[in-house]
């Protein structure tokens, strides 16, 4: 039996309209897969399910839920339902807890808000949830605050509270979107079993094909709040209908053309590099520890090459890529650009630091936004001596913005103005003015749509083929990083344990740290010509 | 938990003699002679020396704040210089009605604002929420001497309920003495509970867009529930620093009120002293004053630790 039926559900905010005629159904014990870029209303659709929209939505339509009319419901109602029917579980999970009460407590609300129960046995039954989200409690009570826990240890007390009731339809937006390639694999497994033992329906959203074809059985693609396609996964994905779906699954496995072949001078020179970091005392007269974020860590880079950089969170990509920028001083070891170190005399090297730029992760918060474009653009103009003044200045800006696809007149505007893929192409525009020979891209395509993501890798490698420019290319997606990059290091707490030929690395594994990031990294299987014909 | 009480009384101690030194630097070292000071320029020489003579002024100056601080801390302020008694029997009369001003309008200010901005933040855009907002934004804009002045109009020459000024002591009773005190408290908590309500709705209505209030939703709260068990407590950290902040400036900053309504307290203590120049009160009501903001920070600093589990790890 469909447990959630949706039939033509619309909906509009304020008179804007978010979501046209949505049609879907998940049964019970049933993965469905919900794909779309930012904005196509995959989560305004589970949020209509839960009736938990931004104020001044109005929905019509039909949303059933255990032959149940969710729409008509009163208020009361709903409560009931919410946590009680249907769990949900969030992107975000560092904000997702109330930072002020302890997990157990967190959980253990879900079952006193809906029944009669006493706190002690509240509290059992939370144990028990919290350890079917394998959170035991011998290793993590629940006195724990969350801030004591990981992001991937926050999320499964998220994934407790929604089944501690043990509802019939769970719905996770993004669960895995901010966790890292082997959290995000734990929990898409924890998810699936828990499905399947309790019979649960589960409504999966997420941008990222690959993950919801190793999880659903059946897929919905959404596009400017419409479905585009639907049906069963395995033959939804070999058989794709609607050019938009198609678009969609190209892009995901796209591989830019880069024809400049790396020359044998090096570039970047890196070595045996040591950053620590000063933790607190321990005790009062304890000597205050350090963290040793970067750990002996030596590479090259050359001329022309494109060199990719993956790791976890935390596990020193950050912090080397500031001690290259010359952010910050190393401990130990040299780093060194055309042979000159970036840092002299305790201070940055600005002859050293004009040949490289960097691009950042976030289009939305790495600019100042009372700026305009030119001035954005423009920024890295203090690092020369020679600034070019007047008209110089202004052929220099309309040249970098041309060189990304962008006019000259869009200098004049300001940057929310623009998208997230053009405000990505800005960045690069500013990285691009003063002429670098080497440009470190940390994590630069990650916030972005998969088709934005592919023509701004376009952009890369045909920036990189025709100003000979060199790459730094650090990212937690092995697919991205394969697919624009010659070589490629692995790094774990602050160690490069395998580096190599990208192709090489990513094919045989020899590390077995490497081996269980490949492993965990989701995959399309299948392949990009099956949707090309 | 303790390790951070622990640390925050150290640094309460260092605020506590750096400013004593600021103070005794600012008073008696910079000026050069206290004496001169005190009495002004047209002072005879045999007058002037008498009084370093009295104050101990020809010693050096280390050993007149050691004198200075080492009385303060077995209670002893020194003798007032104009009223020929000693400055902390003067204190003690005044403490009285100061600290149980600061107090009242702090109290009345915390219960007015705190109800006042949870109303509004919960029904945010509503006739209520603009009407607390047009109400506070007069709080804030009409000037507490001007309201003090309307109020002894209205409620002591017009309807006769309070008396105009003064204070009747405590040995009047409790109540009467709350009565006396009851026009200048609502007078000085008018702006403060204006200016904390506003804090408390607009702190509210961000951690009403949180997450995590999400979160509470989705595992079936009600809006009130969400905001009651969630909202409510994460909100306050701001708000408690205001508090902190205003109960400061009331046990200092009560000088105008004090003159509008006659009521001999401490900052009309320090408004006489410095017009009458008598140094040793001066130093002597300041450093006490310092001392109560920042011992209200440090209780400030406590509560902060008992309202967020992340602050409790000393850092």
């Amino acid at each position: 039996m469909t447990l959630l039926r949706i039939d033509r559900l619309s909906m509009d905010v304020q008179g804007l309209p978010i979501l046209r005629e949505v049609s879907l159904g998940v049964d019970a014990g049933r993965i469905l897969g919900v794909i779309g870029e930012s904005g196509s209303g995959k989560s305004m659709t589970a949020l209509s399910v839960m009736q938990l929209l931004p104020s001044g939505a109005r929905c019509s339509g039909r949303i059933t839920l255990a032959g149940q009319e969710v729409l008509t419901l009163s208020e009361t109602a709903l409560c009931k339902m919410r946590g009680r029917d249907v769990g949900m579980v969030f992107q975000e999970p560092m904000t997702a807890l109330n930072p002020l009460k302890t997990i157990g407590a967190q959980v253990a609300e879900t079952i006193l808000i809906h029944e009669r129960v006493s706190r002690g046995e509240a509290m059992q039954r939370a144990a028990e949830a919290l350890a079917r989200a394998e959170l035991p409690q011998d290793r993590f009570p629940m006195s724990r605050y969350p801030h004591e826990l990981s992001g991937g240890q926050r999320q499964r007390v998220v994934i407790a509270m929604a089944i501690a009731l043990r509802p019939r339809l769970l719905i996770a937006d993004e669960p895995t979107t901010a966790l890292d390639v082997t959290t995000q694999a734990e929990i898409l497994k924890l998810l699936k079993r828990l499905v399947a033992e309790d019979g649960m329906a589960c409504m999966l959203i997420s941008h990222d094909l690959a993950v919801v074809a190793d999880m659903a059985d059946d897929i919905v693609i959404m596009r400017d709040g419409e479905v585009v396609e639907n049906g069963p996964a395995d033959r939804l994905l070999t058989d794709l209908q609607h050019p938009y779906s198609k678009a969609l699954l190209a892009a995901s496995s796209h591989v830019p053309d880069r024809s400049a072949e790396p020359r044998e001078a090096s570039l970047l020179s890196v070595r045996d590099v040591v950053r620590d970091y000063a933790t607190p005392r321990t005790g009062w007269w304890g000597r205050a520890g350090t963290f040793r974020a970067v750990d002996g860590v030596s590479f090259d880079i050359r001329r022309g090459e494109s060199l990719g950089l993956v790791g976890e969170s935390g596990c020193g990509k950050s912090t080397l890529t500031r001690a290259i920028l010359g952010l910050e001083e190393v401990q130990a070891g040299t780093i060194e650009l055309n042979g000159q170190p970036v840092f002299t005399g305790h201070r940055p090297n600005r002859a050293v630091r004009r040949h490289m730029q960097v691009v950042f992760q976030d289009p939305y918060g790495s600019f100042n936004p009372r700026h305009r474009v030119d001035r954005l653009v423009s920024e890295p103009f203090h690092l020369l001596d020679d600034a070019p003044q007047g008209s110089a200045r202004s052929d220099a800006i309309a040249q970098a913005l041309e060189s990304v696809g962008l006019s000259a007149d869009d200098g004049r505007k300001f940057v929310h103005e623009f998208s997230g893929g053009q405000r990505q192409r800005i960045a690069i525009a500013r990285a691009l003015i003063i002429r670098p020979e080497l440009i470190i891209l940390d994590e630069a395509v990650s916030a972005l749509d998969v088709q934005v993501r592919a023509q701004i890798l376009d952009l890369l490698a045909e920036l990189g083929d025709s100003l000979g420019l060199t790459y730094l290319f650090i990212s937690h997606d092995l697919s991205v990083v394969r697919s624009i990059t010659d070589r490629v290091l692995v790094m774990q707490a602050g160690q490069i344990v395998e580096q190599g030929v990208t192709q090489d690395v990513f094919d045989a594994p020899r590390h077995t740290y490497t081996q269980q990031l490949v492993r965990a990294a989701p995959r399309l299987t299948v392949a990009p010509e099956r949707i090309a014909r | 938990m303790l390790r951070y009480v622990i640390k925050k009384l150290l640094s309460l101690a260092v605020s506590l003699t750096v400013a004593s030194v600021v103070i005794f630097l600012a008073l008696e070292v910079v000026p050069g002679d206290p004496a001169a000071s005190m009495l002004g320029v047209n002072a005879q020489e045999d007058t002037l020396a008498a009084l370093r003579e009295e104050l101990g002024l020809n010693r050096g100056p280390l050993a007149r704040y050691g004198d200075w601080v080492g009385g303060m801390l077995v209670g002893d302020f020194g003798t007032s210089y104009t009223y020929r008694t000693p400055v902390s029997e003067m204190i003690a009369d005044r403490i009285w009605i100061s600290l149980p001003l600061a107090l009242l309008a702090l109290s009345l200010s915390t219960l007015i604002a705190i109800p006042a901005g949870i109303w509004a933040a919960s029904r945010r855009g509503s006739g209520v929420d603009l009407g607390v907002m047009g109400v506070t934004q007069l709080g804030v804009a009409i000037p507490n001497f001007w309201f003090a002045m309307l109020m002894v109009l209205v409620f002591a020459i017009n309807l006769r309920w309070f008396s105009a000024g003064g204070f009747v002591g405590w040995e009047a009773g409790f109540w009467p003495a709350i009565h006396s005190l009851t026009l200048p408290a609502i007078a000085l908590a008018l702006p403060q509970a204006s200016i904390l309500t506003r804090v408390m709705r607009s702190a509210l209505l961000d951690t009403l867009g949180e997450d995590f209030i999400r979160t509470a939703r989705a595992k079936g709260l009600s809006r009130a529930q969400a905001l009651w068990r969630h909202a409510l407590r994460n909100a306050l950290i701001p708000v408690l620093t205001i508090i902190g902040l205003q109960f400061s400036f009331l046990i200092a900053g009560a000088i105008i009120i004090e003159n509008v309504f006659f009521l001999p307290g401490l900052g009309r203590l320090v408004f006489q002293s410095i017009s009458a120049r008598d140094l040793i009160v001066v130093e002597s009501v300041v450093m006490l004053l310092v001392c109560a903001v920042i011992v209200v920070n440090f209780i400030v600093d406590i509560t902060y630790a008992i309202v967020d589990p992340r602050l409790r790890r000393a850092r």
